[in-house]
Order: C-alpha cells, then structure tokens, then sequence
C-alpha cells in the first residue's frame, strides 16, 4: 500500500470529510491503487514542458469591476439549512 | 411512424405541417416515460405539469406564426443543469432537495427556442463515474440489456434517447461522460470544444475539463441542438467569443476527400476484436464515400488516463469545497461544533467515489506531492494536445473507438475504481486538449450497440456533425431500437 492509515486520515481532514471506520479501510485501499496508477506520470519526459494554463491556450477574459448582480438574498437562503433574520446559523464558534 | 420514434428533425417538420401538436407529442411522451421509466431509472425528476404548460405555449406560439428554432419540440435536461424551480440533485444526496434560484445558460438558451422539458435526468454523482452506479438515486438499466449499465455519468440521458423517451438530451461530459453512455445505448454523442458551449450554472466538477453538450439519435437533431446550446456567455468566465456557424446547413456536405487518422494505440490489445471490427467497418464505409486514412501518432496518448485522474480529481477537490452544510446543501444533525459540521456534512453528503476523487484531489495537491503529481500532470497535458495538434496538421478528424468494450454489467467494475476509469481510456485524450469529439452508432456486438469515436481540432463540431450525418446516410444503426422499447 502506497499509503497508510494515518496518511488517509489527513488527507481526510485536509478535504473535510468524516469517514467511518469501514471507509477509511476500503479508502486506504482504493486510494492507494490511485495513487500508484497515476505514479506512471513520472515515466513521461517532460523536461522544459510549461504546465498546460488553459486547454485552448488563450488568455483569460477580463471584465469590468462593476456590481452586475442583484440583491437577492432571500430568495438565496430559502436553500439553507438553517437561517435567521438573513444570517446563515453555523454552531458556535465563540464562547 | 409513432411520435416516440421519431427524431427531433422529424418531429419538427410534423409540427411545421400541422400533422400533431407538441402538445400531442409532450403526453405521448410523458405517457411513456410512467410506463417503462421504472425498468430504466432514467429520471431523477419528471416535470409533467411544467412540460405540458410549455407545450400549450409552443403550441400557442406556433398558431401565432412566433417561436423558435425548437419550438414545441421535447428534450430532458442531465440533472446537473441548474433549473429554476425545479429540483436539480446532481445525483448526489448532497443536492437532494436543492432548488436553483436560476436557469443554467443552457437551460435559458432551449427554453428560449421553444423547447419543452420533460424532466431532469439520473446521473452518477456529481457527474463522477462511468456507470452511473455512484447516482445517489440508484443505477440507470440500459434499454439493450437492462442488467447492463447505461455508461456515465449521462447514463440517465443516453437511456432516455436510447428508450425513446425523447429525441434530445442535454448532457455533460468531463472525461467521456457523453460519448461512452452514448456509445453503449446506440446514440449519437457529441462534447463540444471547449467553451463552445456555456457553463454557466451547470454544477461544476473539473473546471478545465467540463463541457456541455448532447446525446440524439442522429447528428442532424445533435446539429438543431448545438446551434441553439452553442454560444458566448459573458456568465462563464471560460466561455469562448466566436461565431456559431449553421452546424444543421454544412450537414450535407459529402466526406470526399475527407483526411481521417487513425491512432495505432486506439486498436491495441485492450480493445475488444469484436468492437474493433465494427469500426474498422464504419471507417471502410466512409472510406467508400471518398474520404482517406492516414495512420497518426499520439505519442503521449497512453498517459492520457493517469493524467486526467490527477487534473480532474484536483479540479473537483477544489470546486467541491463549497459543499459545506452551511448555505445550501444537505446538513448533518447535532453537530458538535464548526469543523464536526463541515466534516460530518461532507461525509454523510458525499458517496463513496465523490469522497475518493476529493481525497485523490487533496493528495495531488498536498504540500510536498503538488510538483510530483499536479504540475507533472499539466506538463504531460500540453504534451498530449500538443500530440493533437502535430496530427490535425495532416487529418481532418481521428477516428476510433469510443470505448474499449460493448455495454458492461452493472456491478462488474463497480469494486475497482481503475477498470473503470479505463473504460475512458479512448474519450478522456479529447478532454485533456480541449477538442470537440462525437460517439456515433456504428454496429452491435451480441446485440450490444459500439460506437465509432471521432475527434476534430477546435471548433471543428462542424466537420464532426457533417461527418457522421453523412455516415447516418449510408447506415441505419441509429435507427435501431432496444427490443423492450418499441
């Protein structure tokens, strides 16, 4: 296995994901299959090659710095979880 | 002919000639879809109410002497185009209640031509998987076989078309996920260039890697469909400023002359013998029609795979992160504090191959492995499109297979996340560079359909359509139907 279990477990925490134990088992695992396939990478000659920026090579588009969107909030916050007085409620952060 | 089996061309011109309403069309349609949707899975959501409301407009409209270019005409949009007022999932549970408070670019765009929805299609998951096994909403059954998969992650969009359920389907494809589906149902295919089509408001998975396009029965209704979807949209920051040629009035054009490549490593040990006959054969039929092949190298093609499992999972890493139980999406319950939210959120949200490609995506970029594996993998890129680029000096399409076997069974590849990957191994080189490529019916094997896999330069859809409607000229694969779906 080309990781190992504490390994996973950052790279878990790093993404934010809670895992059970059975999937950091199966993830140990598969990711580790992964890894060790797109290791092959480093066969490829790629001395003096500029890492590709955009696949059709133009440069990105630029646009004004003008407010374009309008206020909708409430129509935003009908999505969310939990909501009051226009606020998005998360669990405490401050004591 | 009945209403279902008709092509979105055909149906066009019987609403032009007063011969059925689109109304008429909509309820046959939807009638069908309560019949035999439950063998497919093919829907996440079935908008019967809305799509009959939009054919009375059609309809309306059309007795006005107004509407546009698809007028009264029905289409299924994949489920991770943002619609209005309407569930859109991505097939995750994550997205499982989740309302669009706006219209993706294409979904306003074929509203706009008069086009009536009749539901959002099942997908795998955040539009990661080539089976559709990794939907939230469970497997999509191919029409052909229904023990077999549809293919992903449009699977719910090639069933649909392959089913008769409607002539068009929207689609999205990453690193094959139009034209593998299309290939294992019998359909037509088509991944636009790169920013040729917007888009905005379509879920994003790999930014540098997604692109809208279609699944049809024939290239002409693929031609109706991309004339509408195609365009510049100032809301998609990638989107390419370049005129949409009349891709339905270069369709006639012969393929005489036409330069064809084909790719030694396409035809390689890993392809099936059957499949490879089936499109050696449609190669000979164009060929007979005029056009020339020359062998082409694609030196670097065989790194395609690996690259895009470290470009694509780094891209959806990053995109994904915004799932954060917070603003919309699901929430996991009680959470202790912040982090156990975000945590618990995205674990309980995300299925098994969203959280692999997360955590893939993490690693790749992980202070330490970023050089190794990212910047190694968009070096390997350019030189895979710079590989496209040297061939399309010579030829005017490459042509192959679209994938390595016929339809597989659900389940068979399910537990080894690399065999299916694999199943890409012909599509994803077209991803990688940013270039426009087609899946076009061309045979079956044990009754199974195969596609044949035609890629052009930037902005050469034009070339692709023309092609294959020309190839749809001398061949009737197309036109065939799964036996249960008559």
């Amino acid at each position: 296995m080309s990781l190992d279990k504490d390994q996973v477990q950052h790279i878990a925490m790093l993404a934010r994901l809670k895992l059970t134990d059975a999937e950091y088992a199966e993830s140990v695992e598969k990711l580790s299959k992964i890894v060790d396939f797109v290791a092959q990478l480093s066969e490829a000659d790629t001395e003096g090659v500029v890492p590709m920026a955009h696949p059709l090579d133009t440069a990105q588009r630029l646009r004004p710095d003008a407010v374009t969107e309008t206020n909708e909030r409430d129509r935003y916050q009908q999505n969310a979880p939990a909501v009051a007085d226009g606020l998005y409620l998360v669990p405490k952060v401050i004591e | 002919m009945e209403l279902h089996a008709k092509t979105l061309a055909e149906l066009a011109a019987g609403l032009e000639g007063s011969d059925f309403t689109s109304l008429e069309v909509t309820r046959a349609l939807l009638d069908r879809i309560a019949a035999h949707n439950e063998k497919l899975n093919a829907f996440v959501t079935v908008t019967a109410d809305e799509a009959l409301a939009a054919a009375a407009r059609a309809d309306q409209a059309r007795a006005e002497g107004s509407g546009g270019a698809l007028n009264g005409l029905p289409i299924i949009h994949k489920d991770i185009f943002c619609t209005r007022g309407v569930k859109t999932t991505c097939g995750s549970k994550m997205l499982e209640n989740f309302i669009s408070p706006y219209d993706a670019t294409v979904v306003e765009k074929l509203q706009n031509a008069g086009a009536v929805v009749l539901g959002k299609s099942n997908m795998d998951e955040f539009a990661m998987g080539s089976s559709n096994e990794t939907s939230y909403f469970g497997p999509v059954h191919n029409p052909w076989d229904l023990d077999c998969s549809p293919g992903g992650s449009s699977g719910g969009s090639s069933a649909s078309v392959a089913a008769r359920f409607a002539p068009a389907a929207t689609a999205t494809d990453t690193g094959g996920s139009i034209r593998q589906p299309a290939a294992l149902t019998g359909t037509v295919g088509l991944k636009p260039t790169y920013g040729r089509v917007s888009r905005y408001g379509m879920i994003a998975f790999a930014s540098s890697l997604d692109q809208a396009g279609v699944i049809t029965r024939s290239a002409e209704d693929a031609a109706m469909m991309l004339g509408v979807m195609a365009g510049f949209d100032p809301r998609d920051s990638t989107s390419i400023d370049t005129p949409v040629p009349d891709y339905v009035a270069g369709l006639g054009e012969s393929v005489k002359g036409l330069r064809i490549g084909i790719v030694r490593q396409h035809f390689d040990e890993g392809l099936d013998p059957d499949c490879a006959a089936r499109v050696k054969d449609s190669i000979a039929v164009l060929e007979s029609m005029g056009a020339t092949t020359v062998e082409v190298d694609l030196p670097n093609i065989d790194m395609s795979v690996p690259t895009y499992y470290v470009v694509a999972p780094a891209e959806c890493s990053s995109n994904l992160s915004r799932f954060d139980g917070v603003r919309f999406g699901y929430r996991a319950k009680n959470a202790e504090d912040l982090l156990d939210l975000y945590c618990r959120s995205r674990g309980e949200g995300f299925g098994d191959e969203v959280k692999r490609r997360i955590m893939t995506g993490t690693y790749v970029l992980s202070a330490g492995y970023y050089d190794a594996y990212y910047l190694k993998a968009q070096q390997v890129r350019q030189l895979i499109a710079d590989d496209f680029k040297k061939a399309f000096a010579d030829v005017d399409v490459i042509a192959g297979p679209t994938t390595p076997t016929p339809a597989f069974k659900l389940g068979d590849k399910v537990d080894d996340p690399i065999t299916m990957y694999l199943n890409d191994i012909y599509t994803i080189g077209a991803n990688l560079a940013g270039l426009p490529a087609i899946s076009v019916p061309c045979g079956f094997v044990n009754d199974l359909p195969v596609g044949l896999h035609l890629v052009g330069p930037h902005f050469a859809e034009q070339t692709l359509l023309r092609t294959a409607h020309q190839y749809q000229q001398q061949t009737d694969f197309h036109r065939a139907c799964p036996g249960d779906f008559k």
